[in-house]
């Protein structure tokens, strides 16, 4: 048994496994198990008892979510799975290597996570950017049903489950569950008001499961080697393994698949190799653009949900930006409110209208033309986006760096409003 | 008018759904592939064949980051404007392109060739900066390799 499950059959530079080489490494195991004799509840209650949380960021049980669904003769049809493989929270390329990598991984994890929740029908939701993805998944679905993993009577179980693959058209909103759904029905990507929760009323308003691609890549070997094996795995009781990344100004920039509540300061010194020479830490957002800046003083925290959690911050996608002491704070932090202004699907006002607001004072104070009441405006920002205050979670994340940042680097603002300037430019 | 090969492409796509609206996003994409970029008739036509209104398939085109209601060159640059790209140098990245021909983001080259657009994380952040040229991914680019890489494309 792999102490690392989701990446063992990637080799970097290498094209993915084919049906034979991922059967031959002991692939599609768990479809034989779930199909060959256990019921759909039954294959539920493994993963509710390995404590799989959500790898998308929230970190929402999962086992918890799929028990939700209407199961047996009298539970609405058709159901449905959908893979939320939209990734694009800046500073997050997790999902990219498993997709890549090992994209029968995936087609397995849809097979069995279908069957637990009875679905007839599953989706790959797949960012338009991932061109090299879209082309592996598209081969490994057609061996997947040629061999008879997918279609009717899937080895002889009675089981009939469809796979497809739908590529976006770029927007970050469809990463929220409801609005990848109202995008995979062909409208735009604006989230719907919860509940109902798409457990009962998804796609179409049938049931449907939104599951990442790195949640779902650990299903097929929670199946086969059980959920205390994958308890074990982690360093904390969070469970499981975790892909971590770094990016920024560190020696090597990159993923790696490290067990679960690996420390901030294992995956910066050892993996990415420390900082650049002759370049300082000043902050870390911990996992994609939308979660609360750490600091130096954060390098033993144990990355896992709970605990950057009760450090103030969030896990988030668990992929981590490096600002260092020679870029700028204030061009950083604009930076991510550029993109969330920009991202921002429209549909409720403080969102709309407060995030380009935010950028445009943002951009102000990044040239030097920014005044101290400035400062006043954003935090008032931070307090109107605050979560419970718009439709979806967009905004306020969106000012999880803004707020913590402006505590954070406060001189570096006011640096930039006493010099009429940029000091890093 | 879509070609009859749009048609049956949009066909194929629209039977992958429990309703034919849900192939609008792809029914814009395949009339990009085949044309560059969507125009006001292709959303009509698009229309007719979804059995929505244009004004439907309208709010979707002009949602969705990727479809294009203007023309575009032979080539589209989509830089990557995310953070992590921000903090390892696209601004000098960028500032070449924008030397280079003339143009800001959002525009073309004179010539057609290129038309620049930023576009949200490519999702290669630790080989940042990235850019995308058409379906190609490149990355560690300095102002520099990007020329060589320009090269490539007429």
């Amino acid at each position: 048994m792999t102490d690392r499950p989701l990446t063992k059959n990637i080799r970097p530079g290498q094209p993915p496994l084919d049906l034979k080489g991922y059967e031959k490494a002991g692939g599609y195991a768990a479809v034989r198990k779930a199909l060959g004799g256990m019921a759909p509840k039954d294959v539920t209650q493994v993963i509710k008892d390995s404590n799989l949380r959500g790898r998308g960021g929230a970190g929402f049980p999962t086992g918890v979510k799929w028990s939700l669904v209407p199961i047996g003769p009298d539970a609405p049809r058709p159901k449905y799975l959908v893979v939320n493989a939209d990734e694009m929270e800046p500073g997050t390329f997790k999902d990219r290597l498993l997709l890549e990598g090992d994209p029968h991984q995936l087609v397995e994890a849809v097979i069995v996570a279908a069957y637990a929740i009875e679905a007839e029908t599953a989706y790959i939701f797949l960012r338009g950017e991932y061109i090299l993805a879209a082309k592996l998944l598209m081969q490994a679905i057609a061996e997947a049903r040629a061999a008879g993993y997918l279609g009717n009577n899937i080895l002889g179980s009675g089981y009939n489950l469809d796979l497809h693959l739908h590529t976006s058209a770029g927007r970050y909103i469809c990463g929220e569950e409801t609005a990848l759904l109202n995008s995979l029905e062909g409208k735009r990507a604006t989230p719907r008001a919860k509940p109902p929760f798409p457990q009962i009323s998804g796609l179409w308003g049938k049931p449907t499961i939104v599951n990442n691609v790195e949640t779902l890549s650990n299903i097929p070997h929670i199946l086969v080697n059980g959920p205390e094996w994958f308890k074990g795995l982690s360093h904390t009781p969070n469970g499981g393994t975790k892909l971590y990344g770094v990016s920024g100004k560190v020696k090597r920039p990159g993923v790696w698949e490290l067990p679960m509540g690996t420390t901030v300061r294992e995956l910066l010194e050892e993996h990415a190799g420390g900082m650049r020479d002759g370049l300082k830490l000043r902050g870390i957002i911990p996992g994609g653009a939308s979660t609360d800046f750490l600091g130096e003083e954060h390098l033993d925290l144990q990355l896992d949900f709970d605990t950057v959690g009760k450090a103030g911050s969030r896990m988030g996608t668990g992929t981590m930006i490096i600002l260092d002491d020679q870029t700028c704070p204030v061009g950083f932090v604009h930076s991510l409110i550029q993109f969330f202004a920009h991202e921002s699907c429209g549909w409720c006002t403080p969102c709309r209208e407060g995030l380009p607001w935010t950028e445009k004072i943002l951009a102000a104070l990044e040239a030097g033309q920014g005044e101290m009441a400035d400062l006043d405006r954003l935090g008032k920002q931070v307090k109107f986006m605050a979560p419970g205050m718009t439709f979806c979670p967009l905004a306020p994340g969106a000012m999880s760096p803004l707020g913590s940042g402006i505590k954070r680097f406060r001189e570096d603002f006011e640096r930039h409003i006493r010099e009429k300037r940029c000091p890093w430019r | 008018m879509l070609t009859d090969e749009m048609k049956h492409e949009i066909e194929a796509e629209a039977g992958l759904y429990e309703q034919r609206q849900a192939a609008a996003i792809e029914a814009l994409k395949i009339v990009q592939r085949h044309r560059g970029w969507v125009d006001d008739a292709s959303v009509g036509d698009i229309a007719a064949v979804l059995n929505m209104t244009p004004d439907e398939v309208d709010s979707v085109a002009t949602f969705y980051n990727l479809i294009y209601r203007r023309p575009v060159g032979r080539h589209v640059i989509r830089v990557c404007s995310s953070v992590s790209c921000y903090v390892m140098g696209y601004a000098s990245l960028r500032e070449h392109l924008r030397a280079r021909w003339g143009i800001a983001l959002g525009e073309t080259t004179k010539d057609g060739r290129f038309t620049l657009i930023p576009n949200q994380c490519l999702g290669a952040c630790d080989h940042a900066p990235t850019l995308m040229i058409d379906d190609d991914l490149h990355h560690d680019l300095t102002p520099e390799s990007i020329d060589a890489i320009l090269e490539k494309y007429e």
